[in-house]
C-alpha cells in the first residue's frame, strides 16, 4: 500500500497533538517534571556543590537527575488514560502502533523540554566545563531516547497495575541500567575533552538499544494495551 | 451486509462464571436488545462483541459480504457508548470529534463536525471543554463521537443514562437512523428501552 | 529411581567437595564453596531463560499452565539468586576482605535480584489473574532483552571504578584441573536435575491450589 506510510505518519501525529494539547492545558506531566528535576537539582547542589567532584561523579549525578525526574512524570500519558476511562474508546479508534509512538514521540519531547531547562542550571550549578559539545549532546540526546522508549512501554503496563506511579521506577531502573551506565560513561568523556570518535562506541551502543527496545516495544505494546 | 457471529463465549472473571457458550448471530440491518438483571454481564458481552474484552472461550466472527474481517480493521466497525468510557474532558466537544474522525480515516470539516454537533443538540457549545459540560452533555456528545465515524456497528450501553426528554427524543432519532441499514446492539434495564430493538436477547437465568 | 540418582549424585558432590584438597590453593579452603557457589548462580540464570520461555509461550496460548510454570520458574530463580549473592560474599569476604565490592560479577547478580524482585512487585500489584499473567510475561520478555546489553556494559562501567583486575575473572579463567572438573561439573548437573525437581513440584502445587480456586 503506497499509502500506509503517510497514513502512519497522521496518526501518529493527531495522537502526539492531542497529548500536546492535553498536557498543554492540565500540566499533567510537566509540571511534575521540571519540579522534581529542580528539587532534585537544589539538594544535590546543597548537599555536594561545595566539594571538588570529579567528571565522572558530575556525569552521573546529572543522569540520576534525569532518569528520577522522567520517573515522576512520564508514565503520565498512560495513567491518565486508564484513571479518566478514556482508554477504551482510543482503543477502538486507533492502531496499537499509532498510539504508542504518538505517546512515546510527546514522551521525548516533554524530556527534551525539561533538559533545556535542567542541564544549563547543571552545568552552572555544578561548574562543569563541557569539552566536546557535539558528544555531550549527542549523548544526551540518544540517552533520551533510550529513556523515553523504555519508560513509555513500561508506564503502559504500569497504568494497568493497581499501584500505577510507583512502580514504575522498580519495572524500568533495570531495564534503563544500560542507557544510564553508557550515558554516564559518554558524558564524562565529553566534559573531559575527548574528541568526537573516542565516543563513538557509546554512541553506537545506545543506537542499538535504541532500536531493540523500540522493536520490541512495538511487537509487545498491543498486547499490554488491549489487556 | 454485514454479519456478527458469536460462537461459544464464555468468560469468566477469577472463579466466577459470568456466562457460558452464547451462540449468537446477527445480519444488518438488525437491532438486538441484551436484557437481564444487575451483574448478569451485559456490559461485558457488549465489550467483548466490539473486541475491548477478550472472551475466556468462543470467538466473535464479523464478515463483510460473506468476508470475515481481520483482527485489525473488526475495530474500525463498532462505536460504543457507555457509561464508564469516558471522552476527554481538557478537549472541547470540536477537538474531541476531530481528535477520533481522524483516527478512524474520516476526515471531516469543520462545518461537518459543527453539523454533527448539531445533530446531538450541542452546535453553540462546540469550543467548550468537556469537562465543563454536565452529564447529560456529555452523554450527547459520546453520541456525536460514536456516530460521526458513521460506524457499521452501533453499541449501546443504557443508552438513555443521564439524557433529558429532548436527549431521549434525538438519541430515538439516530438509533431509528442507524438501525435502517446497519446494526444496533443495546444493553439496557429499562423496560422501554427494548422497543428500540426488534430482537430480544436475555441473559441470565 | 532418578530420584536415587540424585541423591546418589548430590551426595558424591558434598562429600568429594570436602574430602579433595581446595580446588585453589592460593585461596585456601574457602575456595571449597567453588562446587557450590557456582551451580547455584548457574541455576539462577537458568531460572530466568526458563521462565522468560514460558512467558512467551503463555502469550502464545494464553494457556494459564505457562503462567504457572513462568511464575515458579522465577520464584525458585530469586531463591537461587538469592542464595547465590549470599555465597558470593563469604566467598569475596575471605578473598578479597570486604563482604561487597561491586565487582562485575557480583553487580550482574544483583541486577539479576532487582529484576526478579520487579517481576514480582508487579505481580502482586494485579488483583486479576489473567492481567497478571500478561503483564508480568510482558515484562519477563522485556527484561530478558535488556540482559545483553548489560552484559556489555557491566564490565566497561564498573572496571572503570575497579582497575585492578578482580580475582574473579582469573578465577573463571583457571585451568581446571582434572579433578576438579570431576566434581564441578557433576554438581552442575545435579543442582540443574535439582531445579527441574523443584520447579515440577512447585507447578503441580500451584496447580492443584488454583484448581481448589485458592
Amino acid at each position: 500500500m503506497p499509502n500506509r506510510f503517510s497514513d502512519w505518519v497522521t496518526k501518529i501525529i493527531t495522537v502526539f497533538k492531542k497529548e500536546i494539547k492535553s498536557e498543554f492545558r492540565t500540566r499533567y506531566a510537566f509540571n511534575s517534571l521540571v519540579m522534581f528535576a529542580v528539587v532534585t537539582l537544589t539538594v544535590l547542589s546543597l548537599a555536594v556543590g561545595q566539594f571538588a567532584l570529579t567528571d565522572s561523579v558530575k556525569s552521573a549525578l546529572l543522569w540520576v537527575v534525569l532518569f528520577f525526574s522522567s520517573m515522576s512524570g512520564l508514565a503520565q500519558v498512560f495513567i491518565k488514560e486508564e484513571e479518566r476511562k478514556t482508554a477504551s474508546i482510543l482503543k477502538l479508534s486507533a492502531l496499537p502502533y499509532h498510539i504508542f509512538l504518538g505517546k512515546f514521540f510527546f514522551n521525548l519531547i516533554l524530556l527534551f523540554i525539561l533538559e533545556i531547562i535542567t542541564v544549563p542550571l547543571f552545568l552552572i550549578l555544578f561548574e562543569v566545563r563541557v569539552q566536546t559539545w557535539d558528544l555531550f549532546l549527542a549523548v544526551l540526546f540518544l540517552g533520551s531516547v533510550g529513556l523515553a522508549s523504555t519508560t513509555t512501554i513500561i508506564a503502559a503496563i504500569v497504568s494497568k497495575t493497581d499501584l500505577k506511579g510507583t512502580l514504575l521506577t522498580i519495572l524500568s531502573f533495570p531495564l534503563l541500567l544500560p542507557v544510564l551506565g553508557i550515558s554516564i560513561q559518554g558524558t564524562k568523556v565529553a566534559v573531559t575533552g575527548a574528541p568526537f570518535y573516542s565516543g563513538f562506541a557509546e554512541v553506537k551502543f545506545l543506537f542499538s538499544y535504541i532500536v531493540v527496545m523500540l522493536t520490541a516495544s512495538l511487537l509487545l505494546f498491543e498486547t499490554v494495551w488491549m489487556e | 451486509m454485514l454479519l456478527i457471529e458469536l460462537e461459544n463465549i464464555s468468560k469468566w472473571f477469577g472463579e466466577r462464571q459470568v456466562f457460558e457458550n452464547i451462540n449468537l448471530k446477527l445480519e444488518s440491518p438488525a437491532s438486538l436488545a441484551i436484557i437481564g438483571p444487575n451483574g448478569c454481564g451485559k456490559t461485558t458481552l457488549l465489550k467483548i462483541i466490539c473486541g475491548l474484552i477478550r472472551p475466556s472461550r468462543g470467538k466473535v466472527r464479523i464478515k463483510l459480504d460473506g468476508q470475515e474481517v481481520g483482527k485489525e480493521a473488526k475495530r474500525a466497525f463498532c462505536s460504543i457508548v457507555a457509561p464508564d468510557l469516558e471522552l476527554y474532558e481538557e478537549l472541547t466537544a470540536l477537538e474531541n470529534l476531530e481528535f477520533f474522525t481522524v483516527l478512524r480515516d474520516f476526515k471531516s470539516s469543520r462545518a461537518e463536525l459543527n453539523q454533527k454537533l448539531e445533530q446531538v443538540g450541542l452546535k453553540d457549545r462546540g469550543h467548550e471543554p468537556v469537562g465543563s459540560y454536565s452529564s447529560g452533555m456529555k452523554q450527547r456528545l459520546k453520541y456525536a463521537v460514536a456516530l460521526s465515524v458513521s460506524p457499521q456497528v452501533l453499541i449501546l450501553d443504557e443508552p438513555s443514562s443521564n439524557l433529558d426528554e429532548e436527549g431521549i427524543f434525538l438519541m430515538e432519532k439516530l438509533i431509528e437512523n442507524q438501525k435502517k441499514d446497519r446494526l444496533v446492539i443495546l444493553a439496557t434495564n429499562a423496560l422501554k428501552e427494548t422497543q428500540y430493538a426488534q430482537q430480544i436477547f436475555r441473559l441470565g437465568n | 529411581m532418578w530420584k536415587i540418582l540424585l541423591f546418589l549424585l548430590m551426595s558424591y558432590v558434598i562429600v568429594s567437595a570436602y574430602l579433595n584438597p581446595a580446588p585453589q590453593q592460593s585461596l585456601g579452603e574457602i575456595s571449597r564453596i567453588f562446587y557450590f557457589h557456582v551451580p547455584v548462580a548457574w541455576v539462577s540464570v537458568l531460572a530466568f531463560l526458563v521462565s522468560m520461555f514460558n512467558a512467551v509461550r503463555y502469550l502464545k496460548t494464553r494457556d494459564w499452565h505457562y503462567d504457572i510454570k513462568s511464575s515458579s520458574a522465577a520464584q525458585i530463580g530469586l531463591l537461587f539468586a538469592f542464595l547465590a549473592t549470599v555465597s558470593g560474599s563469604i566467598w569475596a569476604s575471605v578473598s578479597w576482605g570486604s563482604y561487597w565490592n561491586w565487582d562485575p560479577r557480583q553487580v550482574s547478580i544483583f541486577i539479576l535480584l532487582l529484576i526478579y524482585g520487579a517481576y514480582f512487585a508487579l505481580r502482586s500489584a494485579i488483583m486479576e489473574n489473567e492481567k497478571k499473567a500478561t503483564l508480568s510475561a510482558v515484562y519477563s520478555i522485556l527484561s530478558f532483552i535488556a540482559v545483553p546489553f548489560l552484559i556489555f556494559v557491566i564490565p566497561r562501567v564498573f572496571e572503570s571504578l575497579h582497575p585492578a583486575t578482580s580475582v574473579v575473572d582469573e578465577n573463571l579463567k583457571i585451568q581446571m584441573s582434572p579433578k576438579v572438573s570431576l566434581i564441578f561439573f557433576p554438581a552442575l548437573i545435579g543442582f540443574t536435575i535439582l531445579f527441574f525437581w523443584i520447579w515440577n513440584l512447585q507447578v503441580k502445587i500451584f496447580a492443584l491450589k488454583l484448581k481448589k480456586g485458592g
